[in-house]
């Protein structure tokens, strides 16, 4: 069927579909040169870049942004190490609950993400555990390590046991084989999965607003601009840059397994 | 040194898968499921309607506040909405995930793939976000609707008490539509993975046998992608019920489920009611994936 042509109303419709799932983000975009501060009229009035400048001065956007970073970075790494641990277990030996695992793992991103948040907070205030820093992250990280997880152990399926048996074999101990061949091998696994879920802890919202006390993420700074709508051409700004940093680790992850043809991404 | 622990551990798998399993499996189990748990439990105590304290009692009467027409009344509304954004999402994905499966060159797919996935994992929030532009009452859709002359008619279809309201950023009908935009690629991906494995051989048989394209589509096509809709629908359906901030962001004072955990939680501080309604959703999808398991969903995951 390849041979053959798409009919012209298919084509059509699968590229009308792919522009309504792009477009509305090129429109934040558009929004961020509008000269209105107080609505969202369209066709711009004017067009001015001077909310790049104000968004850059912003000291407490400064301090969003930081705490995103650090927050992601913490949760990306925990997740690493978690996911390619739990990858490793289920990958190397057979044991009770080994298919329960996968499904222990999902459930963070298979329920609604409002179950996850409240049962958190929930947690947290029964143990008169203060929301800080750590409690945001302790949330991000359950649902990060699935990413890593599923990606690391699509790699170690494809990749065969007889080169560790190799290496054993030559006289490399456990932890030069992990060095010298695990660690190669599934080293563009562990980028995909932490780009994944760096991407996935930056731009959360839901969990965060029940784990987070008075710590504003981005997108928590975002989320409070949609119900109370004060800065217009600042969050324009704010959420084109937030769209163009999860771009890229997504855009880079989804090229590195195309590359080496996992399917991670669908076991979502 | 490092040797003699390698030799030990390598003698020892047993000990080593326990190392490993440790760290995530307490990770998931005492925070993760611990949470959970905690929930449950909390949603059969009640709260105290004079001094606002929660009692540590059980109780299945926080449960009968559910009951109320009020809740009863969100629950509904929430599951049609629900519904309707499973249906559309299946309709509107066939068309894509039909072309990327069986009509794109390998390199094309690639590209459709990364712009179907993009999406999926990035920007919740600036998502939702972007439709508050684009359904502004001043904003960008309306002025199209209003260069086609077609105000009348979104005047019309606003005046329908269940879906309208005063403007399409203020509806259900408007909720609707960002619904289905932001779920979307969750209905894409497993419809496209399912069609992939409809052989080219059978489509061109049924046709050989005189079978017209609808009548292909109809007999052999939809029912080899059907546990595909049925995988994406888990997420759509799961995803729209629980959402509460969608509905915060472009629907009008009708809460959904979502909304209401987050008042009940927030505001009012009645953890047990708002425990108890996110029992809810867990419940519908918790029956739902056993639906979707013997429907075979699982296979196309």
């Amino acid at each position: 069927m390849h041979s053959k042509k798409a009919p012209l109303p298919l084509t059509i419709a699968a590229f009308g579909t792919l522009l309504f799932l792009h477009v509305p983000m090129l429109i934040i975009f558009l929004y961020t040169f509008t000269p209105d501060e107080t609505t969202y009229t369209f066709p711009l009035p004017g067009f001015t870049t001077k909310w790049f400048a104000v968004a850059w001065g912003r000291a407490d956007l400064w301090r969003s942004l930081t705490l995103s970073l650090q927050v992601a970075t913490i949760a990306t790494i925990s997740a690493l190490i978690l996911g390619t641990l739990a990858a490793a277990a289920v990958y190397r030996s057979n044991f009770f609950g080994r298919e329960s695992i996968s499904f222990l793992l999902v459930l963070p991103i298979a329920l609604p993400g409002i179950v996850s948040g409240i049962a958190l907070r929930t947690a947290m205030g029964g143990f008169d555990i203060p929301f800080s820093f750590w409690t945001i992250v302790i949330g991000h990280a359950t649902f990060c390590v699935v990413v890593v997880y599923n990606n690391v152990l699509a790699r170690f399926r494809r990749t065969s046991t007889s080169m560790i048996e190799a290496s054993m074999d030559l006289g490399a101990n456990s932890f030069q084989t992990f060095r010298y061949v695990v660690l190669p091998n599934i080293a563009t696994a562990l980028l995909a999965g932490g780009m994944l879920a760096f991407a996935l802890s930056f731009d959360e919202v839901i969990v965060t607003t029940f784990t987070a006390g008075q710590q504003t993420t981005l997108p928590i700074w975002i989320f409070s601009q949609l119900t109370r709508p004060r800065d217009r051409p600042v969050t324009n700004v704010v959420a084109t840059f937030v769209i163009i940093i999860t771009f890229i680790p997504i855009f880079l992850a989804q090229r590195l397994s195309a590359s080496s043809s996992d399917t991670e991404g669908e076991n979502k | 040194m490092l040797n003699k622990l390698s030799t030990y551990f390598y003698q020892r798998p047993r000990l080593v898968l326990l190392l490993f399993l440790a760290p995530p499996l307490l990770y998931m189990l005492v925070v993760y499921l611990g949470s959970l748990f905690l929930l449950l439990i909390n949603s059969f105590y009640y709260i105290d309607d004079f001094s606002g304290l929660i009692i540590r009692e059980f109780t299945l009467r926080t449960y009968a506040q559910i009951f109320t027409p009020a809740n009863r009344e969100i629950f509904t509304r929430t599951a049609t909405m629900a519904f309707f954004v499973t249906i559309t999402s299946a309709i509107i994905s066939f068309p894509l995930a039909y072309y990327i499966a069986k009509y794109a060159s390998p390199r094309l797919k690639t590209w459709l793939l990364i712009g179907v996935t993009i999406p999926l994992w990035s920007s919740y929030l600036v998502r939702v976000y972007s439709w508050k532009l684009i359904l502004a009452q001043e904003g960008i859709l309306s002025y199209f609707i209003n260069l086609f002359g077609l105000s009348g008619v979104l005047q019309w279809i606003l005046s329908f008490e269940s879906i309208g309201g005063s403007s399409l950023a203020l509806s259900p009908l408007g909720m609707f539509i960002v619904f289905v935009y932001i779920w979307l690629p969750y209905m894409i991906i497993p419809v496209q993975t399912a069609l992939e494995r409809v052989p080219n051989s059978l489509v061109e048989a049924a046709s050989d046998l005189g079978a017209k394209p609808l009548q292909t589509f109809r007999t052999v096509i939809l029912p080899m992608a059907f546990p595909g809709v049925i995988a994406g629908s888990i997420f759509t359906f799961s995803l729209t019920l629980g959402d509460f901030i969608i509905p915060l962001a472009v629907g009008n004072s009708k809460f959904f489920i979502g909304q209401a955990v987050y008042s009940y939680q927030g505001t009012a501080g009645n953890i047990p009611l708002a425990a108890a309604m996110t029992m809810g959703p867990v419940v519908i999808m918790i029956i739902y994936l056993l639906i979707a398991r013997r429907l075979g969903a699982f296979d196309a995951l």
